[in-house]
C-alpha cells in the first residue's frame, strides 16, 4: 500500500487521539446555518452529506474490503422506495402510511437483505468481474423498478415523500435537513472509524491483504466479505432514506447507471483509503454539480455540460492521484519528510 | 526465552483422540497430467516432532498445501485428531488446533504486527465478527503482547508489517502459528534467509515448545532439521523414499546420494 498509517494504539483516550483540526471542521459545521443561506444549507450541504453517506458505503467496501461494489447506489434508493411504498407518498394506492418508527427500520432491513443477497453472489468474483456482476445488478435493479407498476410504480415512481413532522419540525426546511443529515453523515462516519479497528473491521483488513492466510488462521473469508456488504448496505440505506427525503419524490432515474458511476467517481475522487474521503469528494461533486452551469455559461458552454468538467475532474485525480484528494494531502504534507537525505535524516 | 502457549482447549482432547495426531493415506494431488504428490501415507504422533526433507520440487509444499486445506487433494483422506477433515475448508481444520507458516512470509502488510497477531488469536476464538473494539485488559491483547514477547519482537509492536525486516517477518510467522492452542503445527522452511543468530533463537522457540505440540518442519538446513526434529520423512519426486530417525536418514547411503551429496559426511 502506498500510504501506510500508523494505527492508533488501542487505549488512548479517544478525546486526544482527534487532532485540533477536527475539532475546528466539527464547529465550524455546527455553525454553518449562521453562515450559509439556505440554499447552501439544503442544495450542497444536504447533497454532501447523503451522498457522502452512500460513498461512504462503498468507501467501506473497497478500501477495508478490497471490492468496488456498484450496487450501493440501488441499495439506497431501494431503502427511499421502501419509505415511500411503507409510509406516505403522493401515490396513495400503493403506500401504505405506516408511522416512521416503523417504516424506517423495515426500509433499512429489506435494503440491508437485497445489499447482502447481492454481496453474496459479488463475493465469489474479484476485482474487475465484482464491479462487472454489480453493474449488472443495479441495471436490472434500473429496468425493474422502470417497468414494475404494481410495487415501485414505474416510470414516474413516488412524488411528496417527506420525512415526518417529528417534535413539530418540518425536517424538508433548510436548517433541519441540514442538522439532520449533518448528524445522520456524522453517525455513519463514526461508525466506519470504530468498526475499522473492532475484530471485524480488522479482519476484513486482513481479508483484502491476504484472503489465503486469513483461512489459514481460522477465518471463513466468504463470510466476512458478505457481512461487508450487509454493514455497507446500512449504511447506504440511510443515504437512501436521506436522498428521496430531500428529492421529496423517488423514481427509476435515482439509481440509474450515471447516479450509480456517481457514487464510484465520488468515492475515487475523495480517496477511498478513509472514512473521510467520500465527503470530501461528495463536496466537489455536489459544489461542481451546483455551481458549474453558471460557470459554463459564462464561458458560452451549455449549462448542462457540468459532467465534462466533473468527468475531467475524475481523469485528473485518477491520473495523478490514484488515492484521490485526500491522497494529494497526505502527500504535501509530508512533503518534508519525503526530502530528507536518507542517511543523515537532514531535511533538504 | 519462555514460551507459554495455552493448554486449556488441548487438555483432554489430546487423550480422547487416542489415534494420530495427523493421518494421510494415499493422499495424491495432480496438477494436469502432473502428480504433485503421489500416494502419500504418513502418520504422526501427538507431540511428535517430525523433519520432511526432500530436493525442490519434491512435493513438501503441496503436501503442506493439502493438509492445511489450500487444496482439496485428488484422491485419499487425511485425518486430523482422528477426524477426516479431507473435505474441510482451511478454517476448519484450523479451528480444530492445525496450524501452519508459510515458506513466502504472508502476512497482513497494511496492518501493525500486533493487529497481525490479535487477528490470529481472533481468528480461533469466538467474536470473529464482533463489531465491538477490544478494550484495555482484553485477554485476546493480553495473549497478543505475550505472543509477541515469545518471538523477541516487543520493539516493534506497532510497527506496520511491510516496514519490518526480512528475518521479523518470519518470527512474526511463528508468533501467528502458535495463537490460541495450536496443538499440531507445520513450519515451511522457517530458517530460510535467516542469519546464524536467528537460527539459534528459532531452534530456542521450537524446541521450547510445550511437549503436547507436534509439528512437521520442511527445512533444508539440516542442522536446523535434526537439532529439532526426532524423526525424518525423506521425499522424493512426490513419492515418500525414506523414513527413518535423523540419524538412521543421515547415515543412509541412498539418501547421502540422492539428497546430501557426496561430499557430505
Amino acid at each position: 500500500m502506498a500510504l501506510v498509517e500508523r494505527s492508533t494504539p488501542y487505549y488512548v483516550p479517544w478525546v486526544e487521539r482527534i487532532p485540533p483540526q477536527w475539532w475546528a471542521v466539527a464547529l465550524l459545521l455546527l455553525i454553518m446555518p449562521a453562515i450559509a443561506n439556505d440554499f447552501i444549507l439544503f442544495q450542497v450541504f444536504g447533497w454532501t452529506f447523503l451522498l457522502g453517506m452512500i460513498a461512504l458505503s462503498l468507501m467501506f467496501l473497497a478500501g477495508y474490503g478490497g471490492m468496488v461494489s456498484l450496487i450501493q447506489m440501488s441499495v439506497a434508493a431501494l431503502g427511499g422506495y421502501m419509505v415511500a411504498i411503507f409510509g406516505t407518498s403522493g401515490v396513495e394506492s400503493i403506500s401504505m402510511g405506516l408511522p416512521w418508527w416503523l417504516y424506517i427500520p423495515v426500509a433499512v432491513v429489506i435494503a440491508a437483505i437485497f445489499g447482502t443477497i447481492v454481496g453474496a453472489l459479488a463475493v465469489r468474483t474479484e476485482g474487475i468481474y465484482t464491479i462487472m456482476i454489480t453493474l449488472a445488478i443495479a441495471s436490472a435493479f434500473f429496468y425493474f423498478t422502470r417497468q414494475n407498476y404494481g410495487i415501485f410504480n414505474g416510470y414516474s415512481g413516488f412524488n411528496l415523500v417527506v420525512p415526518p413532522q417529528l417534535f413539530g419540525v418540518d425536517w424538508r426546511q433548510a436548517v433541519p435537513f441540514y442538522y439532520l443529515s449533518l448528524g445522520c453523515a456524522t453517525l455513519s462516519y463514526l461508525a466506519v472509524v470504530y468498526v475499522s479497528r473492532s475484530p471485524f473491521g480488522l479482519a476484513l483488513q486482513g481479508v483484502r491483504d491476504n484472503p489465503r492466510r486469513m483461512a489459514a488462521l481460522g477465518f471463513n473469508v466468504t463470510a466476512h466479505r458478505i457481512a461487508a456488504y450487509t454493514f455497507a448496505s446500512v449504511i447506504a440505506a440511510f443515504g437512501g432514506i436521506l436522498l428521496v427525503w430531500q428529492n421529496a419524490q423517488i423514481s427509476p432515474g435515482t439509481a440509474g447507471i450515471p447516479a450509480v458511476i456517481d457514487i464510484l467517481v465520488i468515492a475515487v475522487v475523495g480517496g477511498v483509503r478513509r472514512p473521510i474521503g467520500p465527503f470530501i469528494g461528495a463536496l466537489i461533486y455536489t459544489v461542481l454539480r451546483t455551481f458549474s452551469p453558471d460557470i459554463l455559461t459564462g464561458f458560452g458552454m451549455s449549462g448542462e455540460r457540468f459532467k465534462l468538467l466533473i468527468g475531467l475532474g475524475f481523469l485528473a485525480v485518477v491520473f495523478f492521484s490514484p488515492d484521490g484528494v485526500l491522497g494529494l494531502w497526505v502527500r504535501w504534507r509530508n512533503r518534508k519528510t519525503r526530502n530528507r537525505d536518507p542517511l543523515t535524516g537532514a531535511v533538504k | 526465552m519462555t514460551l507459554t502457549v495455552t493448554r486449556n482447549a488441548t487438555e483432554g482432547l489430546g487423550s480422547v483422540s487416542s489415534g494420530n495426531a495427523l493421518e494421510l493415506r494415499g493422499v495424491t494431488k495432480m496438477f494436469g497430467a502432473l502428480a504433485a504428490i503421489e500416494d502419500i501415507t504418513l502418520s504422526v504422533r501427538p507431540g511428535e516432532r517430525r523433519a520432511v526433507l526432500g530436493s525442490n520440487g519434491a512435493g513438501k509444499t503441496t503436501l503442506f498445501n493439502c493438509v492445511t486445506g489450500d487444496f482439496l487433494p485428488t484422491s485419499g483422506t487425511i485425518r486430523l485428531f482422528g477426524e477426516d477433515v479431507t473435505t474441510f475448508p482451511a478454517y476448519e481444520r484450523i479451528r480444530r488446533g492445525l496450524r501452519r507458516t508459510y515458506q513466502i512470509s504472508l502476512l497482513f502488510g497494511g496492518l501493525t504486527v500486533t493487529d497481525n497477531v490479535y487477528l490470529a488469536c481472533r481468528g480461533v476464538s469466538r467474536g470473529r465478527f464482533s463489531l465491538i473494539r477490544p478494550r484495555k485488559g482484553d485477554p485476546l491483547l493480553t495473549r497478543t503482547a505475550e505472543l509477541i514477547e515469545a518471538v523477541n519482537m516487543t520493539a516493534a509492536t506497532d510497527t506496520p508489517v511491510s516496514e519490518l525486516s526480512y528475518g521479523q517477518q518470519r518470527q512474526l510467522e511463528i508468533a501467528l502459528a502458535l495463537a490460541g492452542a495450536p496443538r499440531f503445527i507445520l513450519f515451511d522452511e522457517p530458517a530460510a534467509g535467516l542469519s546464524p543468530t536467528e537460527r539459534s533463537e528459532l531452534i530456542s522457540i521450537l524446541t521450547g515448545l510445550p511437549s503436547h505440540i507436534g509439528f512437521i518442519i520442511i527445512e533444508h538446513d539440516m542442522d536446523v532439521a535434526l537439532r529439532v526434529a526426532e524423526s525424518v520423512t525423506m521425499m522424493h519426486n512426490g513419492k515418500i523414499f525414506k523414513e527413518g530417525t535423523p540419524e538412521e536418514i543421515e547415515n543412509d547411503p541412498e539418501v547421502q546420494e540422492l539428497y546430501l551429496g557426496d561430499g557430505h559426511g
